[in-house]
């Protein structure tokens, strides 16, 4: 599509002082991205495994509780946290509340401090269980 | 809201008239996924274990399979209007035509497979 280079465009990131607002924003994008590709990947491959017999199913195990199946689970909770968390935030400002800057500060820190604790917890009970 | 020019029309620009549509889907489907992934980790984490047959049993019951083949499907489509989304805002010319079909075969061939494994599992119960 072409666009008239000689019109400004509205200003953008360039000019705006970085927030925890906008931080919040767009991790809640590449949050999103991950959950829809790595996580629906290692979800895919849980459920296949698991149709396809016990020796599938500890292949995929082994690599789970591996390091990097930790690290990709972990970092799966945490997304998951963070994409909910974010994603109420939104559904409030789509109402048309929040946007006071105090308050939008507050809950975009709010957001990333309950993503953070929510994992915690699920992995404490995980690993209480001893898996 | 004008619909513009004529000739913008003729070359799609401007609105195409599903844009609410597409966002109210996304919001509809995110009350879903709240709802349906936090029955899923809730319940694997009430799980004895993760062995195989303590899976393979719990997905035998309806009351696990039907939820889990639900949250697929709600999972599965508000990540397609997410992704394609993202995309339109980030990938331009042929490589967002490219991109966009490959979010397509990816939602539907992975949501294919996890919605067959689900019902194998259902529909078969435990293998000896």
């Amino acid at each position: 599509m072409a666009r008239n280079t000689a019109r400004p465009l509205s200003p953008h990131l360039g000019i705006w002082k970085p927030g925890i607002h906008m931080t919040v924003s767009i991790m809640n994008r590449a949050m999103g991205a991950g959950l829809a590709t790595i996580g629906a990947l290692a979800l895919v491959w849980w459920l296949v495994a698991a149709s396809s017999g016990a020796k599938a199913y500890a292949t995929f195990i082994g690599i789970a509780t591996g390091w990097i199946g930790y690290v990709v689970l972990i970092g799966l909770t945490f997304a998951f946290f963070f994409h909910m968390a974010s994603g109420i935030r939104h559904f409030v400002m789509d109402l048309g509340a929040g946007f006071e800057l105090k308050t939008n500060r507050t809950w975009a820190w709010a957001t990333l401090i309950a993503a953070v604790m929510l994992t915690g917890l699920t992995w404490l009970i995980i690993l209480n269980k001893g898996l | 809201m004008g619909s513009g020019t004529g000739l913008g029309r003729v070359r799609g620009l401007g609105s195409a008239r599903q844009g609410s549509h597409h966002w109210w889907l996304q919001r509809v489907t995110a009350i879903g996924n709240l709802i349906l992934v936090l029955w899923f980790i809730i319940s694997l984490l009430r799980l004895p274990s993760m062995d195989h047959a303590v899976v393979i049993k719990w997905l035998s019951s309806p009351l696990a399979a039907v939820p889990m083949a639900l949250f697929v499907v709600n999972v599965f489509w508000h990540f397609r209007i997410g992704m394609q989304v993202i995309i339109e805002d980030y990938v331009h010319g042929g490589m967002r035509v490219i991109t966009l079909g490959a979010l397509h075969i990816w939602t539907f061939a992975a949501g294919g497979f996890a919605l067959f494994a689900i019902f194998k599992i259902a529909f078969t119960g435990a293998p000896a």
